[in-house]
């Protein structure tokens, strides 16, 4: 298979948070700027591309049986290997994704991905999904990080675009995160089936 | 008496797990069709939440921390969740098949609910003694099945409603109305005990 | 019989095996960074404690106090500039906000009076609650603190009768950022008295 077709297929048709749905409780959680949605995106991506690659050369020393639970020990490791990393090197940020950091062990883009695709696929065909997919769930938490950052304060990445008195607090709450991103998603949907 | 209160009222309304942390979204979306399977799989989640978070609180404190190994905590958590997700859907199935069929779709679901996993390593954050741990765990889940069940009962109602616009159907619409659940639930956020 | 047992001792071999070498790769990068992470909270600390408080040439080492009818210790760290004590800063909390714990740092010259103050933690609401960064040293009205002493101030919001203008929108937050203030100042009292 074409390996730009793979990296493609991961951002727009497989896109894991518009399309399939999946990883919400990062999606929602930590996408309250686009600082904190892109640094989440990027930390998953880098998971899901580490994870992808480990398992598609372990799949065939695992027994079908158990496959399941060495995924997730896979990628629990990784996830602790980057929780440790950023709390020595990037202690703000990590304290800024608090709890959703752990959670990616739980985000089910991961264990999604291993089933359906490094379980059946060479190491670097994993990688590359690992590529686009992280790359579609960075450009979707960022964009939803900068659309709620812009509706409730004014900035995006901390740069003002207009006066913060003009924005409405409510979408950088929980409640505007619902809603953002359920606008985001119809607007998705109408783009997709009429380009 | 009153810290427990506290952690009761706090869990549910003020910082309702799925419309003010954002966890266990996945079910919240994906079994939310139905107002009986919105309650079914509160039902599980709650048993495997309580469970879960006694256990990987005893483990924490008598296995990781006297071993100094607490970078192990997620691998044992999320491992310790996933086996107590079988055993209990083989405990059940032999013991109460009638409860086996109302919740066992939903069980092996459980392992990747966010929700359970978070709510095991927040009471290890907000350093709980035991019996909180058990308590907050418990009113979490209450919340989670009070806000699935809220957000389902819409919906039932969502799918007879024409001229909602075509790109907003099902899924889009949905959210909009989670998140107008969610302001409602932010009225909670004065409450102070 | 026997090749369900073979079966079933291959998985528990996959397993133990994947989990072994999970349990080795964490335990390698825990020794690598267990050394900046604790560097990394240190820094964290001596930055809160340089940017509050008056000029100091110590290494300040934290002295657990009390607070009176209180059961949980509060870090103090005592300053001094060319062997002289010249005040103090002091690791407080409170527990009045809207959830959760309100970490402060606060910084006292040798008068008692507030020198500057840093939010450690929070989680109140996003957008109000990370005003008080920024609202307590605004000159403005009677919104700063800095400067003023809660021994000879009535250091309350102005709508329970005190003298300290509450963050419009925000009074339970301000309530809350006082009391960890208050706490503070008691400690540096005792402290001092104790000497």
């Amino acid at each position: 298979m074409n390996k730009l077709k793979i990296i493609l297929n991961g951002i727009v048709r497989d896109n894991p948070t518009f399309v399939l749905m999946l990883g919400m409780c990062p999606t929602l959680g930590t996408t309250g700027s686009a600082l904190t949605g892109m640094s989440m995106g990027l930390a998953t991506m880098g998971v899901l591309i580490c994870s992808n690659c480990a398992i598609s050369m372990l799949k065939r020393f695992v027994p079908d049986q158990v496959r399941i639970p060495c995924y997730i020990v896979v990628i629990a490791t990784f996830v602790t290997v980057l929780q440790m990393c950023m709390q020595a090197w990037l202690p703000a940020l990590d304290k800024l994704l608090g709890i959703f950091i752990p959670l990616i062990v739980v985000n089910c883009i991961l264990l999604g991905r291993a089933e359906a695709f490094a379980a059946r696929h060479s190491v670097i065909e994993s990688v590359c999904d690992g590529i686009g997919i992280g790359l579609g769930f960075t450009l979707a938490l960022t964009l939803l990080g900068a659309v709620r950052e812009l509706l409730g304060t004014g900035m995006i990445f901390g740069f003002g675009i207009y006066p913060e008195t003009y924005g409405s607090l409510v979408f950088v709450l929980a409640p505007g995160a619902f809603i953002a991103l359920g606008f985001m998603v119809a607007l998705f949907n109408s783009v997709k089936k009429h380009p | 008496m009153t810290t427990y209160l506290s952690i009761i009222i706090t869990a549910i309304f003020v910082n309702n797990i799925v419309l003010s942390q954002f966890l266990g979204i996945c079910p919240f979306i994906g079994v939310s069709r139905r107002l009986s399977s919105a309650v079914g799989m509160g039902a599980a989640v709650a048993f495997v939440m309580t469970l879960s978070t006694a256990v990987t609180w005893l483990l924490q404190y008598y296995l990781l921390d006297p071993l100094e190994i607490g970078f192990m905590q997620t691998i044992v958590f999320i491992l310790v969740i996933a086996s107590l997700v079988q055993m209990l859907e083989m405990v059940i199935k032999k013991i109460a098949p009638v409860l086996y069929q109302a919740l066992g779709v939903f069980l092996p679901l459980i392992t990747t609910n966010c929700a359970v996993l978070g709510v095991a390593i927040l009471v290890i954050r907000g350093d709980m003694d035991l019996g909180q741990s058990i308590v907050y765990a418990l009113s979490t889940a209450v919340g989670f099945t009070l806000a699935l069940a809220l957000f389902a009962g819409i919906r039932q109602q969502l799918e007879l409603t024409e001229g909602v616009p075509r790109a907003m159907r099902g899924v889009p619409v949905a959210l909009v109305c989670a998140g107008l659940l969610a302001l409602a639930f932010m009225g909670f956020s004065g409450i102070s005990i | 019989m026997s090749k369900q047992s073979t079966s079933l001792w291959r998985m528990m071999m996959a397993l133990g095996a994947v989990t072994v070498i999970a349990g080795a790769i964490l335990a390698w990068v825990y020794s690598m960074t267990s050394e900046p992470i604790r560097d990394a909270q240190l820094r964290a600390r001596r930055d809160a404690i340089a940017a509050v408080s008056p000029q100091f040439d110590n290494s300040p080492q934290p002295v657990a106090i009390t607070p009176e009818g209180e059961e949980v210790p509060v870090e103090l760290f005592p300053l001094t500039l060319g062997g002289k004590p010249v005040g103090a800063a002091v690791e407080t909390y409170s527990d009045a906000g809207f959830s959760d714990r309100i970490r402060l740092m606060v910084g006292f010259d040798s008068d008692g009076k507030i020198t500057g103050y840093q939010v450690l933690s929070h989680s109140e609401t996003p957008g109000l609650g990370a005003k008080m960064d920024t609202w307590f040293r605004d000159p403005k009205g009677n919104r700063s603190v800095i400067g003023r002493s809660p021994a000879s101030d009535d250091m309350r919001v102005s709508n329970d009768g005190g003298s300290v203008d509450a963050i419009t929108a925000a009074t339970i937050t301000s309530r809350a950022f006082l009391d960890a203030l208050n706490r503070a100042h008691s400690c540096y009292i005792s402290y001092t008295n104790s000497r």
